[in-house]
């Protein structure tokens, strides 16, 4: 056994089964190895308390909110059943408006996102070496996880009036977007490449070299390989990856307000928290439905696959 | 595989501009931090590291980093727990609802931060909990779990049960298998989803927000801080420090388990 476990476990002399009278531990360890389903249920006792108790607990009373409402002379919420969250979310224009925008944003995003991983994620899986590869795959988990509020920060002093995109774009005699949607966009896109360069490069990496060796037989050329054969078999990748990218421009409200004047979904929940938390439960779903829709549209190009 | 060199030519290039992308915002954080003037004109106007100075003898700066830190122990050292217990039971144990269980772990991580946020503050209110540095280490306690069991269940599956089956023949009772088979078997994973967690954690503002009351992290502080003039050469500092804390973790978790698997998100 110790040729083969990763790091050879040593036991010490301490290990060894001490003779006499066992002690306690030694007889609730003997309880628990006669006592399977205890044992289970010893382990699972903690995690199932925080996470089903006190995390799905916690979504039951967000979702319970959106039913209430909030008197409007003491502002408190009244615990009482109504449809009227919804009534106002579906009947006054803002939120159609607000929902339209956000989607179309994380459209927007998800579709520059696959655009510019593309090729980056084809490079280090079919072109580069296997050192280069490894490299690469660093250089683009790292920033994935820098300070996400200093990335975000950092655009906002690139774009800013006089910044680093004018001064950069003066010779040209021209400027930058400045903030606003373009600006919004941008950093959207920059903050949520990785997470659509890594599963592209995954899902390429997977493809078999026979299946291209196969298509040049054929006489398959350069592109048509690539548009017949790389193309089709990347989707369920480029899914996978457009899950993160939608989801995180969908519910994010803090680069909308460093870069910009415009409310998205996130802006108008993260207002209303303070003012008439049920009505912003009752949009806080909103997100959430349009989420298990996408996801369910995605699943059918093979999304939880190439996760 | 042929392919054209113009084409690799293209391709190399459109990958260079990319890392380019992604690491030039990081670069002009990087320059501002030593900017002599203290202002957030572009170009800088000189050399400077009295700001680092100054960010370590500010309070506020101070008080806001060791929170940070204190959170993202907190939250890790519990994230270890539960990440741990779930991965094992998942592991080595058959029971109802052991496929929905590691949906449940990626839901925090995978619903808008916002909603997670919203649904931990409105529960903490109605159970009259004061917000404070309690309440943000569960908030990110809550998703750093799947990074912890991620790393520690690739291991497990990847170690054979033999092992412990033959501990057990051996003599050794319950914990005994534990402390010297199993554990020293997935520590480097434990350790690497510790400091995955560590990084997330943070980092963490959406739900921060929601659960800090008026306790302020490091990225909390940073955000406040945005738009006071006065604060800008501290802020650009914090936020080198912030990224520092957060990439270090990450490279040593990528060392970690660069033999054995990688780490989660990456495929190596």
């Amino acid at each position: 056994m110790t040729a083969a476990s990763p790091p050879a476990p040593v036991p010490g002399p301490t290990a060894s089964v001490p003779a006499g009278r066992p002690s306690p531990g030694r007889r609730l360890a003997t309880w628990l190895h006669r006592h399977p389903r205890s044992r289970l249920g010893l382990i699972l006792l903690l995690p199932l308390l925080w996470l089903v108790v006190a995390y799905l607990g916690s979504l039951g009373v967000l979702f319970l909110n959106a039913f209430w409402s909030r008197d409007p002379f003491t502002s408190l919420v009244v615990r009482q059943f109504t449809l009227d969250n919804f009534t106002e979310l579906f009947t006054t224009e803002v939120y159609r408006v607000v929902t339209l925008r956000t989607v179309t944003m994380a459209l927007v995003v998800t579709a520059t996102c696959i655009v510019i991983a593309f090729p980056i994620a084809y490079y280090m899986a079919r072109v580069a070496s296997r050192r280069t590869r490894g490299l690469m795959v660093v250089a683009v988990v790292m920033p994935l996880w820098a300070s996400y509020l200093i990335k975000a920060y950092s655009w906002r002093l690139i774009l800013a009036d006089q910044g680093v995109l004018d001064w950069a774009l003066k010779p040209l005699g021209l400027t930058g977007p400045g903030y606003g949607d373009i600006a919004v966009w941008l950093v959207f896109v920059y903050l949520w490449l990785p997470y659509m360069i890594l599963p592209i490069y995954a899902g390429l990496e997977r493809i078999p070299s026979s299946l291209l060796e196969a298509s040049s037989d054929l006489g398959g050329r350069g592109w048509i390989t690539f548009r017949r054969v790389i193309l089709p078999l990347s989707i369920p990748a480029v899914a996978a990856g457009s899950i993160f990218t939608f989801s995180l421009t969908l519910g994010d409200y803090i680069v909308p307000g460093l870069v910009s004047t415009t409310q998205f979904i996130g802006n108008v929940i993260f207002v209303n928290v303070a003012q008439n938390l049920p009505l912003a439960a009752a949009f806080a779903l909103v997100p959430l439905a349009i989420m298990l829709l996408y996801l369910f549209i995605v699943r059918r190009f093979g999304a939880f696959d190439a996760l | 595989m042929k392919s054209f060199s113009l084409s690799r030519i293209g391709l190399r290039i459109a990958t260079g501009l990319v890392l380019a992308f992604i690491y030039l915002p990081l670069a002009v954080v990087l320059m501002y931090a030593f900017n002599a003037s203290g202002t957030n004109a572009w170009p800088p106007s000189g050399f400077t590291l009295k700001w680092f100075g100054e960010a370590a003898a500010n309070t506020g700066l101070q008080q806001a980093f060791l929170t940070s830190i204190a959170c993202a122990l907190g939250a890790t050292l519990i994230a270890l727990l539960l990440g741990l217990l779930i991965s094992i039971a998942v592991s080595r144990y058959h029971f109802f609802g052991r496929e929905s269980i590691s949906f449940v772990i990626l839901l925090p991580i995978a619903l808008p931060g916002i909603v997670t946020g919203m649904a931990l503050s409105t529960t903490f209110a109605s159970l009259s909990v004061p917000l404070g540095i309690l309440t943000v280490i569960v908030g990110h306690a809550t998703f750093c779990v799947v990074l912890v069991y991620n790393n520690a269940i690739a291991r497990l599956r990847r170690t054979s049960r033999s092992f412990e089956e033959a501990s057990a023949d051996l003599g050794a009772h319950t914990f005994q298998t534990f402390r010297y088979v199993t554990f020293p078997s997935i520590r480097s994973a434990l350790l690497a989803g510790a400091l995955l967690a560590f990084a997330l954690s943070f980092d963490e503002v959406i739900v921060t927000i929601f659960t800090a009351g008026g306790v302020k992290t490091l990225p909390i502080w940073i955000f406040q801080s945005f738009r006071l003039a006065n604060q800008v050469p501290l802020v650009n500092v914090a936020g080198v420090v912030a990224i520092m804390l957060s990439v270090i973790p990450v490279y040593l978790a990528t060392r970690l388990t660069a033999d054995a698997g990688g780490v989660a998100g990456t495929r190596t």
